[in-house]
This record gives structure tokens, C-alpha cells and sequence, in this order.
């Protein structure tokens, strides 16, 4: 085992780790912006079209909604459960709960497929298929381009995550990491985190508008 | 053995969270007008301070750490309410005036 020492630039491996924990939330906090520039088309368009937006948000596939919901919140749980054990340097513990959180995060993705299949059956894709009849079909429309922006890119996201995540299982699981140098974990840790805080709100505007009309 | 078990703070947020889904899910179903949005968005947003604060564990973080989250937020807000002025002050537009929901 080797010891422990940190880059050069660096006067202590806590510093080391704070300024990885910095960059990391310095990345994003932009992409806070980035999706929400997207939440506000989405906003001003509600605000314009409140009933279109109720009778598109009533087509959404509030089941696989929620269950999807449930995956992220639980791979969140599992994955915070990863960081604290690789606080406490129990890499083979680590790579089995980063193994997992991958796993639902592919359980999310498959469910997401199943859900844009029914929307396609249905005639709800935009430029593609779509297809609606009645006085806020036009508005519904707006919606459902919204819904695949916003569920597509977040889609990106948790795969970009899953493959983090693996890489970080397969490394944990090879003992790269102590409970003296665990910064990648941590860090993937936050990335994951971001995926399912912007699902959160996601879930609220995409699949609850218009349930109680 | 028992060191493995996640710590008791992790898995209460875990089980709030799922709590705090069947409570928004379960609200969206009741007729309340605009306070539906407001209670959906209010539920997501006790969500995600209990993500930030007990999954991230921001507050655990350094000062200049806390500013680069915080700024996300603030230039959000911005983005937000500088938008705002100009969405919900227009008199005639291409888009239809804002029915506002009862």
C-alpha cells in the first residue's frame, strides 16, 4: 500500500478534496441553468396554455412515473450508503452498493423506453407521429416537445451516470480507493444526486398536471 | 458485521422521501386549483433540501464550496425573475394573455 500524498499544486489532501468538491458543484450549478431554461420554457408555456397542459399532463404514464421515482430516490439512498462506506475504506461493500445503484438506474432507463413505446403507439411524439384531435391538441403538442426535451436530456444524464457509476464499481471492487483518498466516489456520488434532484421536480410538472380535473 | 448497515440519518431520508411521494401523489389527485402547482412544487422542493443536505451533505462542505451551490440557485433566480417582468406584464402578444387558473 502505498502512502497517500496529494498533487503538488496541492498543500493537503483536504484541500485536494475540497477543490475536486468545488469544481464539481461549480459544473453544477451550471447545469441548474441549463435545465432550467428549459423549466421556464415550460413555465410560460403552462402559464399560457393551462388547460392543454392539463389534458397532455392527464396522458402521461403516471404508473411507470412513479415507480421510475421511487428507482431514483432508493439508487440515491444506495449510492449515499456507497459514499459512507467508502468514508470508512470498505472498498468490495462500495463496489456491490455502486453495482446497484447502476442497476436501478438501468431498471429507470428500461421503464423510460416502455414509456416512450406507449407514447409512440399513441400518437404523442411530436414532429414524428403526433396526432390529436380537439381544441387543445395544438397546446398538448407544446407538451409533449417539452416532455421529450426535458426526459430526453435527463435520460443523458442517468446514462452518463450509470457509466460513471460502473467504472466507480469496478474500481472500488479492484481496491483503488481508502478511506484516505475516495474523492471520485464522492463526487460521482454528487453527479447522481444532481440526476434524481432534477427529477424530483420533474415528476410534480410532467405527470401531475391536470390529475385532479 | 454491523458496520455495514447504512447509518441511521441515510435511511430516515430515504423512507421521508418516499413518504413525501405518496403525499404529492396523493394531492395532485384532490381538486385545489392553483394550489395544487404550488403544493407539488412546494413537496419538491422539501425533496430536494433533504437530498442536498442529508444525501450531498452540503452543510458539511467548505464556505466557498456552499457559494458555488448557492450561485446555481441565485442566477436561477435570476433567469426566473428577470423573465417574469416580461412574461407576465405583456399586454398583447402572439401568445394568448395568461388565464390565470381558480
Amino acid at each position: 500500500m502505498h502512502e497517500v500524498a496529494p498533487e503538488e499544486q496541492f498543500a493537503s489532501m483536504e484541500q485536494q478534496a475540497d477543490v475536486a468538491a468545488f469544481g464539481m458543484w461549480v459544473f453544477l450549478a451550471t447545469e441548474v441553468l441549463f435545465f432550467g431554461g428549459m423549466l421556464l420554457a415550460y413555465a410560460v408555456y403552462r402559464g399560457s396554455f393551462p388547460e392543454g397542459f392539463a389534458e397532455a399532463g392527464r396522458h402521461t404514464k403516471i404508473v411507470i412515473g412513479t415507480v421510475n421515482t421511487v428507482i431514483l430516490l432508493t439508487s440515491s439512498f444506495t449510492i449515499a450508503w456507497a459514499v459512507h462506506l467508502a468514508e470508512k475504506g470498505w472498498g468490495r461493500g462500495v463496489a456491490v452498493l455502486l453495482g446497484v445503484t447502476a442497476l436501478f438506474g438501468l431498471v429507470f432507463l428500461g421503464l423510460k423506453g416502455v414509456e416512450y413505446y406507449q407514447e409512440w403507439d399513441e400518437h404523442l411524439v411530436p414532429g414524428l407521429n403526433f396526432q390529436m384531435e380537439g381544441p387543445h391538441g395544438q397546446a398538448v403538442q407544446l407538451f409533449y416537445f417539452l416532455y421529450f426535451m426535458l426526459t430526453g436530456v435527463h435520460g443523458l444524464h442517468v446514462t452518463i451516470g450509470i457509466v460513471l457509476v460502473a467504472v466507480m464499481a469496478v474500481r472500488a471492487w479492484k481496491g483503488a480507493f481508502t478511506k484516505d483518498y475516495y474523492t471520485p466516489i464522492e463526487l460521482t456520488g454528487l453527479y447522481w444526486h444532481f440526476v434524481d434532484l432534477v427529477w424530483i421536480f420533474l415528476y410534480p410538472l410532467i405527470y401531475l398536471v391536470g390529475r385532479s380535473g | 458485521m454491523r458496520e455495514y448497515l447504512p447509518p441511521r440519518s441515510l435511511v430516515l431520508t430515504w423512507i421521508a422521501l418516499l413518504g413525501l411521494l405518496t403525499a404529492t401523489l396523493t394531492l395532485a389527485y384532490v381538486p385545489m386549483g392553483i394550489y395544487n402547482l404550488i403544493a407539488g412544487l412546494s413537496i419538491s422542493t422539501i425533496k430536494a433540501a433533504l437530498v442536498v443536505v442529508l444525501f450531498m451533505k452540503l452543510l458539511d462542505t467548505s464556505p466557498i464550496v456552499r457559494v458555488a451551490a448557492a450561485a446555481g440557485l441565485f442566477w436561477l433566480a435570476f433567469l426566473f425573475s428577470l423573465a417574469a417582468t416580461d412574461y407576465m406584464t405583456r399586454v398583447d402578444s402572439h401568445i394568448p394573455i395568461v388565464e390565470r387558473e381558480r
